[in-house]
């Protein structure tokens, strides 16, 4: 127990300041940023679905909850279902397999909803686009608030991206 | 390797020790035979719509031998749509078959489980999108089908269904547990959620741009991916890279090496409810993806390996900064190998959990990492070395616990081999060129790659087309190989240690679901 202190003890607090919300990258207009601010002040409960990314995106989304970002210190959490969800964040091109998966886990949030297409798979299909195989982009199965651009964006980005969707503008 | 009775294969051009023959049916079967007796195991199987070129179809198994890999393609006669089983020998050919089936058309004559692998209903049976008749238009429902899932009958069994949308930040699959009370009797694993048309997507590029496809197969092993493509690529070109460019490779090789093992050392103690690992590993990870973005601009070194080269140099700063994070955190991962070693509530929740003996390790073809930890001493950097790693020495880690305590071990020395190579990679590196210019592939021309990443094995075959395009390639990945053994581990464990044992093998959807 004691070599676990010291090592916390040692480690300090490593965590930044959150970035400012990037209000360009929202693609609708802000529809229910008041409704949540008000029923929720600061928290924020996203449902992460990979729909068929190629896995980059989830280490950078995993990585928003390491010591530096500190999600949960900004009242971010990631929930298992998304019946407890505000937020979908989306990631991949959405492939065929996952369609119907996407649609069924965004009918099962409460409203209202929030969706950030993570990625530029999520974006347009990027490299995979729209084939056989896959949709070619969140837009294509779910009401996209926010599209965060990168392949796969770094955590700030993402992290940018998620609270333009909750912010109104200079809010 | 020279199989008695069979043509004699031709060696492949390029880095990768490879060898090449042409057979017919019976010839495939019985060089399965040797190959199996010879205890030689089978990397890779597919196949290619060859129909405009020669007439027919064919099918590829490259099989790993003690010379190298050696690629067997059978030219099926003319209108013939099946091929010999393999899964009968090598247990890990029969989702490889399946997905050859979903995609081409092909039937393994022989084959027990004939239902569909990569095909959920996006296209139609009789439809199969790597053939060049293929109409993607023709269909559009998208209709999932049901799936016959085997049923465990029995007093008091029930299943438990989960995914293909899991629990934490993870990709998508569906897992059937049969289970009586929290002890697990099967699991059946269904994949295929993460098929994105890969193999079918290269077509539209040229050789030269292929790798930021062959990246994205499974975006935590795009290192291993680009360079195993970079292979083939000059595999097919015939041309050379130069010893930078080479060492470069290797560095960036060993920092996605790095990067994972810290990443799942951290994920590891989480799950057995450790947090404080989860919040000490992640930090040291964000420290190294920031210096390997400062170093070539991208914290996981996509599109830096590149056909002809790199696309990536480091200067005398960066070389710096990179080595004394190497030193740091092998001092802090140090510290936190001994809090592991001593924390017995933790080590009670690894040992003898998911436990996969070396004797179904080796039967069943287990790879990689979690091969190693099961007692299968292969690592490509070891036993087929190429430069920079044939200057290197490199240690390859074996245990043969094969339990997730020994998975834990071995990414612990794994990840503090990779950190001496990173820094002796820097201390030896060539100076020169990092690229050479590509001349236009050959049509018709084959190369293959095959490379050693963090997860295991990823193979990569490439035939060149007209105008410089790609023809066909295929990108295999180790999860392959390796899910079918997940299967097995989590037999008579409990349902609460599943995430653990699934992590401790940490594998891929997005590679295998292509």
């Amino acid at each position: 127990m004691i070599p676990i202190l010291l090592k916390s003890l040692r480690t300090g607090i490593v965590t930044q300041p959150s970035p400012a919300a990037r209000e360009e990258w929202r693609v609708r207009a802000a529809q229910v940023n008041d409704q949540i601010l008000k029923l929720l002040g600061r928290a924020l409960v996203i449902r992460e679905v990979d729909a068929g990314s190629c896995n980059g995106c989830e280490l950078e989304v995993n990585a928003l909850s390491n010591p530096y970002y500190n999600l949960e210190g900004l009242g971010i959490r990631l929930a298992a279902s998304p019946r407890h969800a505000d937020m979908l964040l989306v990631t991949g091109p959405v492939t065929k397999n996952m369609e119907e998966p996407l649609r069924i886990a965004y009918a099962a949030m409460p409203e209202p909803k929030l969706v950030v297409a993570l990625g530029d798979c999520a974006r347009d299909g990027g490299i995979f686009g729209a084939s056989y195989a896959t949709c070619g982009g969140a837009s294509k199965v779910v009401p996209v608030d926010v599209v965060v651009p990168g392949c796969p964006p770094p955590p700030l980005a993402i992290l940018e991206g998620i609270l333009a969707a909750v912010r109104t503008q200079g809010g | 390797m020279a199989i008695p009775g069979l043509p004699i294969a031709k060696p492949i051009e390029g880095e990768a020790p490879a060898s090449y023959a042409r057979v017919t049916p019976a010839q495939w079967t019985e060089a399965a035979r040797l190959v199996h007796e010879s205890g030689a195991r089978l990397v890779a199987l597919w196949g290619a719509d060859r129909r405009d070129a020669a007439g027919a179809f064919s099918v590829y198994a490259a099989y790993a031998t003690s010379e190298g890999i050696t690629v067997l393609d059978l030219h099926l006669a003319s209108a013939e749509e099946s091929y010999p089983d393999l899964s009968g020998l090598f247990p890990c050919a029969s989702r490889m078959q399946r997905a050859v089936h979903d995609l081409l058309g092909l039937v393994a004559e022989g084959a027990t489980d004939l239902r569909p692998w990569l095909r959920h209903g996006a296209w139609r049976p009789h439809d199969h999108p790597l053939r060049r008749d293929f109409d993607p238009d023709a269909f559009r429902a998208n209709a999932i089908e049901s799936y016959p899932f085997v049923r465990v009958e029995g007093d008091g069994v029930h299943e438990i269904a989960v995914g293909p949308i899991h629990a934490g930040v993870i990709e998508p699959g569906h897992f059937r547990f049969s289970v009586v009370g929290e002890k697990v009797l099967r699991l059946e694993e269904r994949l295929g959620y993460a098929h994105k048309g890969i193999e079918r997507r290269f077509g539209d590029f040229t050789l030269a741009e292929g790798y930021r496809l062959a990246g994205r197969c499974s975006g935590d092993s795009t290192v291993a991916y680009a360079w195993a493509y970079a292979q083939a690529a000059e595999s097919v070109l015939a041309i050379v890279v130069p010893p930078r460019a080479r060492w470069l490779r290797a560095l960036m090789l060993e920092a996605e090496r790095i990067a994972n093992h810290l990443g799942d050392l951290g994920a590891l103690g989480n799950d057995a409810a450790f947090g404080f690992a989860l919040a000490q590993f992640s930090r040291l990870r964000e420290d190294w993806l920031r210096a390997c973005d400062g170093f070539c601009g991208h914290r996981l070194m996509m599109d830096r390996v590149v056909p002809g080269g790199v696309a990536a140099d480091i200067d005398a700063d960066a070389a710096g900064a990179i080595a004394a994070r190497a030193d740091s955190i092998e001092k802090e991962a140090r510290e936190m190998r001994e809090i592991f070693d001593e924390h017995s509530g933790m080590q009670d929740r690894f040992i003898n959990t998911g436990r996969v003996t070396p004797e179904l390790a080796k039967r069943l073809g287990l790879v990689g990492l979690a091969g190693r930890a099961s007692g299968q001493a292969l690592d490509l950097r070891v036993d087929f070395p190429v430069e920079p790693y044939s200057r290197l020495q490199v240690r390859k880690v074996v245990h043969a616990g094969g339990d997730v305590a020994a998975r834990v071990r071995v990414r612990f020395d794994e990840l503090f081999e990779s950190l001496r190579l990173v820094r002796a990679i820097l201390d030896s590196m060539p100076a020169g060129g990092t690229r050479v210019e590509l001349p236009e592939p050959r049509s018709g021309a084959f190369g293959v790659g095959w490379i050693e990443g963090w997860r295991g094995e990823v193979f990569v075959a490439i035939e060149a087309g007209e105008g410089g395009r790609i023809r066909r390639a295929h990108a295999h990945d180790p999860s392959w190989q390796n899910w079918p053994l997940v299967e097995h581990a989590i037999m008579g464990n409990i349902v609460p240690d599943f995430p653990l044992i699934n992590k401790s093998f940490n594998l891929s959807y997005s590679g295998p679901d292509l």
